[in-house]
């Protein structure tokens, strides 16, 4: 957008545009939307040092971390997307009931319209394009926000999307408050939002005004729950990989807090410290594998978290940072207050609290006492804690003996429940996500019953409760009723 | 109010709820409410909107038995969740889609069908294992305080709540948290209820209306004519005379077919309804309503294209089943929904234009189309949308539990009947479970170029690939320079 603001009048110029796009139906065509996909892979593919420059630029994330989670990744779900189509395009048949045959019944996935996505800055290619690609595969017009703080990305975005796909119908706008403003006043179909809840609760505002439904892809605390025992050094490898391994835990499904047993956490704790170590060395600041904080107010808002006064002492590995640079180590805390900042909001860094308890079976009411996350985990081999596990934990999701893993499969949906969001994508779910499913029945002329129309008889009335009821006996004997003698007088005057 | 959503709440957090025993129980208990005091639904909505019993019956107490029958013959399945199939990248992993019930769901309902759409939701919340409070709407106040003195009967009452009363105790509702709110109504108070849900992040169901054209392509030879004359007429009048989301709002057809057309649909009215309709046809729920629809007939130039009824019956409420050709566009006749027993007829030189006209105007719940034209099934079903689109009939959308019920823009979101309601009260969390071994080293810290490379591999699921490199029979790609 260079110099130019964009405001209420670009707003609606632009929406003018994409719904002139959407109306002429190319977008609907299954061709179009595949070429599309393709294109996204195609830009992958050309862009990607580009990409990885920028996610340095912006997270310094390493290299591993950006063609993984945020290329390959992308990749992957462009090429599903591009082999599934096809199928997911398909009517799906279904069976009608006696009432209504002879008829056939089918549920058509249409496209929404034109549908917003306003994105994030923790993965920021990989969740702009991500719910792009759903909405390209369900057939609708788009426009992209990325998120401003993530410039290197969101110029990136803006300089590429549009060369190398339809402009006509996919867009990105460069921007921060006001430029979301403009575009939330406009009229959508959908709007898929990724961040936090407070400006979720602000998109959510203006999508009432004008009754459009809404993705909200948020994050939470997500717990991990730690068993005795597990295979100790593979649990902890796993964890790592999903707090520090991913974007130093700027991540949504990022472990939060730990709990365990107060007999295990000493254990729990050497193991984390040596293969923290293993991984980033003995000076992690110094680390080419771990991203920084991405910018000085999330710093700032980490080191209050680490500096309250019932906090700072609690700090067992870690704590060293380096403002100027942004790095900050990962950093492990044992038995922080339940009431301390700390604990109340969802971290997003590389600070790991853990927290004791007696018995491990009292760690499901310190999850289920807080807002629903976006994850939980747990790692354990005994049956009886992961069936009380599934049964009394509500989150996104769950997942046994591993971390953040679960992301990375397109079969599975990604989304959240209660605070943690609502709505889910990925793979199949990302079609549907931007797909009206609309309900389409053919009726043939033929077997049309007259007990539905007036006027009303008492037979009507028999042959009415044997219909729904389904029994084919209760029909025959209604039939029989109505053949052989009927009042004619309707059962309530 | 606040003690007892508290006590609901305690009562969902004990976990009773979850079990498919207590919610059989429940369903049971709600298919016994609907047998033993049949009579007296189909009394309360005789008295609530002159609804004839076997109206009530095709539209309320019929599909409730129905459906209720489908949940209890279908809750194991439903619960059971599914198994899902995992790509190369997860190895040896069981995962799996658990339905779990989203908590304490309130559902508000409304006038026209107060029984079906107070206990279809109701259906729903209860198979998935909520909590739930019900508010009827106090503009049908004979069914209202049915449900609200009956029910606790039938039901749990440390579940299910019903609480009766107008806007104030809707607004003071709302002010809570709940973990869906279902809502069935118009879209302004569509839109209230939306923006209260932001407080808490409530996921929403809006089951609006708008306007459900049916389209009629030709006049077909004379056993299909009188089979869409009778579907059309009892998807207008014989259907709560015509305030029902789904009813037909009004008629496209082309100018050469509309004269006919006009007198076959004053034929079947008399057929079907007699000379004294007020016997078959539901009056209107209420003042407020009746004037509404007299304002709409009493705009200049809307009045001079009635050319069938518009008697009414103010002490009544009663309005007779009225035809109109081409009232002016811009009248507010062909602007809100309608919902009463109004039926204007729009005429277009060529039926082709039906598609324009609808596409111009906000979607609509349901659109009906009257054709045997292949071509046009095919251009409507891909060129228009709506909530459904049904073909040769009317209404039975509703009654069909296997296809979503629901709209789209600005006739709502969110979808329920059978299964769909189920889902529409759950929450479809993914479990996964993970073994401890195979664990691949490539996935940790520190970076190198053969773990980047194996990743690149699992994720284009290229297993040749990731064995070679694995073995270290194939070089791995080079970080960039950088690097």
């Amino acid at each position: 957008m260079g110099t130019t603001r964009f405001g209420g009048e670009e707003a609606a110029t632009m929406m003018a545009e994409l719904r002139g796009t959407f109306s002429t139906g190319k977008t609907r065509s299954y061709e179009w939307r595949v070429a599309q996909l393709r294109s996204i892979v195609k830009m992958l593919d050309e862009r990607e040092g580009e990409i990885v420059e920028a996610l340095r630029s912006d997270l310094n994330k390493p290299e591993f971390e950006s063609v993984v989670y945020e290329v390959a990744m992308l990749k992957s779900s462009c090429k599903g997307a591009i082999k599934e189509l096809k199928q997911w395009m398909k009517p799906e048949n279904v069976k009608t009931p006696i009432l209504a045959l002879p008829s056939s019944a089918e549920i058509v996935a249409e496209p929404l319209g034109v549908v917003l996505v306003i994105s994030a800055w923790n993965y920021p290619i990989l969740l702009s394009l991500d719910p792009v690609v759903g909405a390209i595969a369900a057939g609708n017009a788009v426009v992209l926000k990325p998120s401003e703080i993530s410039r290197a990305t969101s110029s990136l975005l803006a300089k590429y999307v549009e060369q190398y796909m339809d402009s006509s119908a996919v867009r990105i706008v460069e921007g921060a408050i006001p430029e979301t403003s403009a575009l939330l006043e406009q009229k959508w179909d959908k709007i898929f939002y990724t961040g936090n809840s407070k400006v979720a609760r602000i998109v959510m505002t203006a999508a009432a005004k004008h009754l459009t439904p809404v993705a909200l892809e948020l994050g939470g605390k997500s717990p991990v729950i730690v068993d005795s025992d597990v295979n100790l050094k593979i649990a902890v490898r796993r964890i790592i990989a999903g707090k520090w391994g991913c974007n130093n835990g700027q991540a949504c499904i990022s472990p939060d807090y730990v709990i365990t047993t107060k007999d295990f956490a000493s254990n729990l704790i050497d193991t984390l410290k040596q293969e923290l170590e293993r991984f980033y060395g003995a000076e992690p600041l110094k680390s080419n594998d771990l991203s920084r904080i991405v910018n000085s107010n999330h710093f700032d808002r980490l080191m209050k978290l680490l500096n309250e006064d019932k906090v700072g002492g609690k700090v067992v590995y870690g704590g060293q940072f380096d403002k100027s640079q942004l790095k900050m180590a990962p950093t492990l805390l044992l038995d922080v207050p339940q009431d301390s900042l700390i604990m109340s909001e969802e971290i997003f860094g590389p600070l790991l609290p853990l927290v004791t308890v007696e018995q491990l079976h009292e760690s499901f009411d310190i999850i289920t006492r807080r807002p629903k996350p976006l994850a939980a985990y747990l790692f354990t081999n005994r049956k009886s804690l992961k069936d009380k596990f599934v049964r009394t934990v509500s989150a996104g999701g769950l997942l046994i003996n591993d971390t953040a893993i679960h992301l990375a499969v397109q079969t599975l949906p990604f989304g959240g429940v209660e605070e943690s969001g609502m709505g889910s994508y990925h793979g199949k779910f990302s079609f549907d996500a931007f797909s009206h499913k609309k309900a389409v029945l053919y009726r043939s002329f033929i077997g049309d019953a007259a007990v539905r129309y007036p006027p009303y008889t008492r037979t009507k009335m028999g042959l009415l409760q044997a219909l729904m009821g389904g029994s084919i006996l209760g029909i025959l004997r209604a039939l029989i009723a109505a053949l052989f003698g009927s009042s004619g007088k309707p059962k309530t005057a | 109010m606040e003690g007892d959503l508290e006590q609901l709440r305690d009562y969902f957090r004990s976990g009773k709820t979850k079990d498919a025993s207590w919610r059989r129980t429940q369903l049971k208990g709600l298919q016994k409410f609907i047998v033993e005091r049949e009579d007296d639904i189909l009394h309360a909505l005789k008295l609530d909107l002159g609804k004839h019993p076997v109206e009530s019956y095709r539209d309320e107490v019929g599909t409730l038995t129905k459906d209720i029958s489908v949940a209890l013959d279908n809750l194991s399945n439903w619960m059971s969740g599914k198994k899902i199939k995992l790509p190369l990248g997860a190895f040896p992993t069981d995962a799996k889609l658990v339905p779990e019930p989203l908590g304490l769901v309130l559902i508000i309902s409304t006038w026209n069908f107060p029984f079906g759409l107070s206990l279809e939701p109701l259906i729903g919340a209860i198979a998935a294992g909520n909590t739930a409070v019900l508010q009827p709407s106090q503009l049908a106040p004979a069914s209202s305080a049915l449900l609200a003195d009956a029910i606790p009967a039938y039901l749990d009452n440390r579940a299910v709540k019903i609480v009766q009363g107008g806007v104030d105790v809707t607004q003071s509702l709302l002010q809570f948290k709940w973990d869906k709110i279902f809502f069935t109504g118009g879209s302004r108070v569509g839109r209230i209820i939306m923006a209260a849900a932001v407080e808490h992040l409530t996921p929403i169901t809006l089951e609006l209306g708008g306007k459900c054209p049916a389209i009629i392509d030709s006049l077909p030879e004379s056993f299909r004519r009188q089979v869409m004359l009778k579907r059309i007429i009892s998807a207008k009048f014989g259907t709560c005379s015509g305030q029902a989301c789904i009813a037909v709002d009004y008629i496209l057809v082309e100018k050469r077919y509309a004269t006919t057309l006009v007198e076959l649909l004053k034929g079947t009215i008399k057929e079907m309804f007699g000379e004294n309709a007020k016997e078959n046809v539901a009056r209107i729920i209420n003042k407020h309503h009746f004037d509404r629809l007299k304002g709409l007939l009493n705009e200049p130039c809307v009045k001079d294209s009635i050319i069938y009824g518009g008697s009414m019956d103010e002490d009544k409420l009663f309005i007779e089943p009225t035809i109109l050709v081409d009232p002016p566009l811009d009248a507010s006749i062909m602007k809100e929904e309608i919902f009463g027993p109004l039926l204007p007829v729009i005429t277009l030189d060529n039926i082709a234009d039906s598609i324009a006209f609808v596409n111009s105007r906000p979607k609509a719940l349901t659109i009906y189309c009257f054709t045997m034209n292949d071509k046009f099934v095919q251009r409507l079903a891909s060129e228009t949308s709506s909530g459904a689109l049904m073909f040769n009939d009317t209404i039975v959308q509703y009654a069909a539990d296997t296809i979503p019920f629901g709209g789209v823009g600005e006739s709502g979101f969110g979808r329920y009947h059978g299964k769909f309601s189920f889902d529409t009260f759950s929450h479809e969390k993914p479990v996964i479970k993970r073994p401890y071994f195979p664990d691949f080293w490539f996935r940790y810290p520190p970076w190198s170029n053969k773990k980047l490379e194996l990743f690149r591999a699992a994720y284009a699921f290229n297993y040749l690939r990731i064995l070679l490199v694995a073995l270290g029979l194939k070089r791995p790609r080079p970080f960039s320079d950088r690097f």
